[in-house]
């Protein structure tokens, strides 16, 4: 695996001059999870044929072809497409669905020389930020196998986390690739929307939502990013990205940079709130300037993404009707249609059963203008502040979880305090802003990630902000059992 | 008609276009017609999960055409919403489709057309997907149905009217109008399930009716018929009419009340966020109006115009493609007399002959010959009456004027050839003879009688005189 600090360039360097091979890296991959996967439940299916084509890679590489990431090992959240892999949103309702096309981010990988893992846990339909909601049960996090790994993808960082893949593909719709980095000492990072293509990643809200890359550094993130982002005609929402790769200047520092620490986000004085307090120390000690900021509309924020993203998921989600794919319910008796789809999504499990009667609520003729259409106005005022306060500053910094990993089970049956866990995440997606959660240190042998929020397509300033916090944090914790 | 009311009545259209290679959000033909079931899909159009639409432009821009053709204004940017309804014809249980409710988004809105001899209103003209099809076998009583989505994505275009007609008869010629319009767009509206019309009827301001489920044009204004007068026999005996969808049932030839709540239905309408809006340019609008062929409209104007046709006639004429290419062709160079008999010809003679497009293919007509034959009409070389036989003769065998009856026969038939024609109809039937004498309506069958004898190159008008007289002699 990977040396800490070091990087995904230098061993996919050594795959390429022939110093290692694509084999011996999915095999290292395959034997580590088998060895930690019984108990932390990383995934939810495993790729039978990972070693075979990291040897039809490895024959690629010595036909000389130029690849860009030849043998790096990924784990995929199992609502991102594989062809021939199960894609089950760890739900029952597309339980034994396997599509028949790769996602474009899966395909540049691929087309990189990248080797898939396997399909990771998550929260169902990535509805969830502890990765409890799965039909599959939970996952643990490495750090304390009696803790969630934070969610919605939680899998993925637990795959990254405990060694059994390099990086993986996580998806960010409020949180959800940098809450589970944070509570797994991860970076995970939100690109701005539009920049990675969302073909192949199974909507949820599709208006806020991206595919990003949880690793274990700042490079690493970069790196795999880096091969994923650009324009997809397949895609109408994917914007271009800039000339060059988002690794130049990655090292530039932050001298005469300006941050913003946001006041509304720093309440309560845990960890991590201190956390997030001691990383603006350190990037004024590496020339930044700091003030704290206000974002007024951070308080409706949680609201407006509830209302916005239930909405959203009531029509994605209305396709599972089990006529065309996945669990096929079709009953040999005859049969009433609409009883029928009833019975059909009885199938959805109770999170994503709780928005989607919220989806199918806030939009309705009568509810619209006292929820849907208030929430979109949120929306509008959150960006256009947000939009403000980074003409004055450079980036805004805040702890990316109010709170630590807590355990299993402890807050499940309170979805209201599930909701406020994401009340520093929603706040990039619903504006569209790239954002990223970079592990600053550890509190009671816990991993607390600090967040920075950059300008929309600014993902390579924020990612040269976010490796200069990851110098300043020093030499970063593995939890027991990783590598070292 | 039953004597009423007024009868206001409306259109909601879906036209197909056909003429496009692609799907709406999808590289699947946009024609499927001929193909096995479910062999024109891919990921896109049956809604695989993760896959998303990718807006095609050549269906905006035909779109965003017959907005133009039909008067409509366009917004500067265009916006897709989601129309929400479980439906197994519906891969997504979702239709991507526009709507004005948040400001004008669609591709038009607010049009005023000539129609049927009066201003209707066009509401709003829309890009939608076409959902799939269902086949019920056995009929709709079977126990199940199998889905097609071959259908599924195609590009469809909703136009709505204001309750602008007061006959079903106007209704359908703005359809055939319609009908003209896409053609000249390049789809192709005879194709089966191409071009569909529901429609909406209210007499003397009362409740709304939505008419569906209606196979043809002509089945749509014999439903539109049965409804008003539905509507008037009620209203006469002080039944209030309630809003709501009634189905047409061809078997039965009357409409029902549908069983599903259409009207209850809430579609929780929200923005598409998978398609960005569409910027509509304003140089782009006009270059896309300057680049469509004439429409329907235009064309009318032109007729009466530059030919001196009359507005009646150009109408119908400009709002049937087949017969104003063959009315171009005929007219072109030719003095405004002939062509205004051209266009005569063709609108009160031909369309009753070709009135299927089976007709209108195997037709033999060509334009030369029915300038040949306005010519000889104008000129008095033959009678409109005869002329009707010509055409008729044209259309089947080919060839000109010379190879007609019409033809063969020569000029119109002298006052004598009549006279001696009348004189041997009035022998040979006299039971007819005095039957017209008790009742002048009986009049018509001598006079046709007499113009069979003529080889239809009599003049009625003169036929008509001299039979009178015939039997006033015999009295
Ligand atoms: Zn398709």
């Amino acid at each position: 695996m990977a040396a800490p600090g070091g990087t995904l360039e230098k061993m996919v360097e050594e795959v390429r001059s022939g110093a290692a091979t694509c084999e011996e890296r999915a095999l290292a991959a395959v034997e580590k999870t088998r060895e930690r996967d019984g108990r932390l439940r990383a995934y939810i299916s495993l790729n039978e044929r990972a070693v075979e084509e990291a040897r039809a890679v490895d024959a690629r590489v010595r036909a000389g072809e130029d690849l860009a990431c030849p043998g790096l090992t990924v784990s995929v959240k199992d609502n991102i497409c594989v062809a021939g892999m199960p894609a089950t949103c760890a739900s029952r309702m597309l339980e034994g669905y396997e599509p028949p096309y790769d996602a474009t981010a899966v395909e540049r990988l691929r087309a990189g020389g990248a080797v898939f893992t396997g399909k990771t846990n998550m929260d169902e339909f990535a509805m969830g930020l502890t990765t409890e909601f799965s039909a599959y049960g939970p996952s643990r996090n490495p750090w304390d196998a009696d803790r969630v790994p934070g969610g919605s993808s939680g899998g993925s960082a637990v795959s990254v986390s405990a060694g059994m893949c390099d990086a993986s593909l996580g998806s960010d719709t409020g949180g959800s690739v940098r809450n589970p980095a944070s509570f797994c000492g991860l970076v995970g990072y939100k690109p701005t929307y539009g920049l990675v293509s969302r073909y192949g990643l199974i909507s949820y809200s599709n208006s806020i939502e991206q595919i990003g890359p949880l690793a274990r550094t700042v490079r690493d993130a970069a790196f795999v990013l880096d091969i994923m982002a650009g324009r997809d005609p397949r895609d109408a929402t994917t914007v271009g990205r800039g000339p060059g790769s988002m690794l130049d200047g990655i090292e530039g520092g932050v001298a005469g940079a300006r941050v913003g620490i946001i006041r509304q986000m720093m309440a309560g004085g845990g960890a991590p709130q201190e956390a997030a307090g001691r990383a603006a120390s350190a990037l004024e000690r590496l020339g930044a300037s700091c003030e704290e900021v206000s974002l007024g509309s951070a308080e409706h924020a949680v609201a407006a993404y509830y209302t916005i993203t239930s909405a959203e998921a009531g029509s994605n989600l209305a396709r599972y009707d089990g006529i065309r794919y996945g669990h096929c319910g079709i009953p040999q008796e005859g049969y009433e249609f609409h009883a029928y789809v009833s019975k059909a999504r009885g199938r959805f499990g109770p999170e994503a059963t709780r928005r989607l009667i919220l989806g199918g609520f806030v939009p309705s003729a009568g509810h619209a203008g006292r929820y849907l259409l208030k929430a979109l106005g949120v929306r509008r005022r959150l960006a256009a502040e947000i939009g403000a306060l980074l003409e004055r500053v450079d980036v805004l910094l805040s702890p990316t979880v109010p709170v630590l990993p807590f355990r299993i089970g402890e807050k499940i049956d309170d979805p209201v305090v599930l909701f406020t866990m994401d009340f520093n995440t929603v706040a990039a997606n619903l504006s569209g802003r790239p954002a990223v959660s970079v592990p600053f240190g550890t509190s009671g042998g816990l991993p607390v990630g600090v967040q920075l929020m950059g300008r929309e397509m600014g993902d390579a300033d924020l990612l040269r902000a976010a490796r200069a916090l990851e110098g300043a944090a020093g030499p970063p914790a593995a939890p027991p059992g990783a590598p070292p | 008609m039953s004597p009423g009311p007024a009868a206001a009545i409306g259109l909601e259209v879906h036209c197909q276009l056909t003429g496009l290679k692609s799907k709406l959000f999808c590289p699947c033909r946009a024609d499927y017609r001929g193909m096995a079931p479910n062999t024109n899909v891919c990921p896109v159009c049956v809604g695989l999960p993760g896959t998303l639409p990718r807006p095609n432009r050549r269906a905006v821009e035909k779109a965003l055409q017959v907005a133009a053709a039909l008067g409509c204004s366009t917004p500067p940017r265009l916006a897709f919403f989601r129309k929400c309804y479980f439906y197994p014809d519906l891969p997504k249980n979702f239709q991507i489709t526009q709507l004005d409710a948040y400001g004008p988004s669609s591709a038009g809105s607010g049009g005023r057309v000539r129609s049927a001899g009066r201003e209707v209103g066009v509401r709003r003209v829309q890009l939608e997907e076409d959902p799939g099809r269902l086949v019920y076998e056995g009929g709709r009583m079977s126990r199940g149905a199998l889905a097609d989505y071959n259908r599924a994505g195609v590009p469809l275009v909703e136009i709505v009217t204001e309750p602008d007609f007061a006959e079903p008869g106007e209704a359908r010629r703005f359809l055939a109008m319609l009908a003209g319009l896409l053609r000249s767009l390049g789809s192709d509206p005879s194709l089966e399930g191409a071009l569909r019309a529901d429609g909406n009827v209210s007499v003397g301001g009362g409740s709304r009716v939505e008419v569906k489920n209606v196979a043809s044009f002509h089945d749509l204004e014999k439903a539109l018929r049965y409804e008003i007068t539905r509507q008037r026999s009620m209203a006469a005996r002080g039944i209030p009419v309630a809003p709501e969808t009634r189905h047409w049932d061809e078997a039965r030839r009357v409409t029902a009340p549908s069983r599903g709540k259409e009207e209850d239905m809430d579609y929780r309408y929200h923005p598409e966020g998978d398609i960005p809006q569409i910027e509509v340019g304003r140089d782009e609008l006009a270059a896309l109006a300057a680049a469509m062929p004439e429409a329907p409209p235009a064309k009318r104007e032109r007729y009466e115009s530059a030919a001196g046709v009359s507005p009646q006639v150009a109408e119908v004429l400009s709002s049937d493609a087949y017969c104003s290419a063959l009315f171009d062709e005929a007219s072109a160079g030719a003095d405004p007399g002939d062509a205004r008999e051209m266009a005569n010809l063709i609108t009160t003679d031909l369309m009753g002959l070709v009135d299927t497009a089976e007709k209108r293919k195997a037709s033999k007509l060509t334009a030369p010959r029915i300038a040949e034959l306005a010519r000889a009409v104008r000129s008095g070389a033959v009678t409109r009456a005869s002329a009707r036989g010509a055409l008729r003769e044209m259309v089947r065998a080919g060839g000109g004027l010379a190879g007609t009856a019409a033809g063969r026969g020569g000029a119109v038939a002298g006052e004598e050839e009549v006279a001696r024609a009348v004189e041997s109809v009035m022998r040979d039937e006299p039971g007819a003879a005095a039957a017209a004498r008790a009742d002048p309506k009986a009049v018509n069958y001598i006079v046709g009688r007499v113009m069979a004898a003529t080889g239809g190159r009599a003049d009625p008008g003169t036929a008509v005189r001299l039979v009178r007289e015939g039997l006033a002699r015999g009295a």
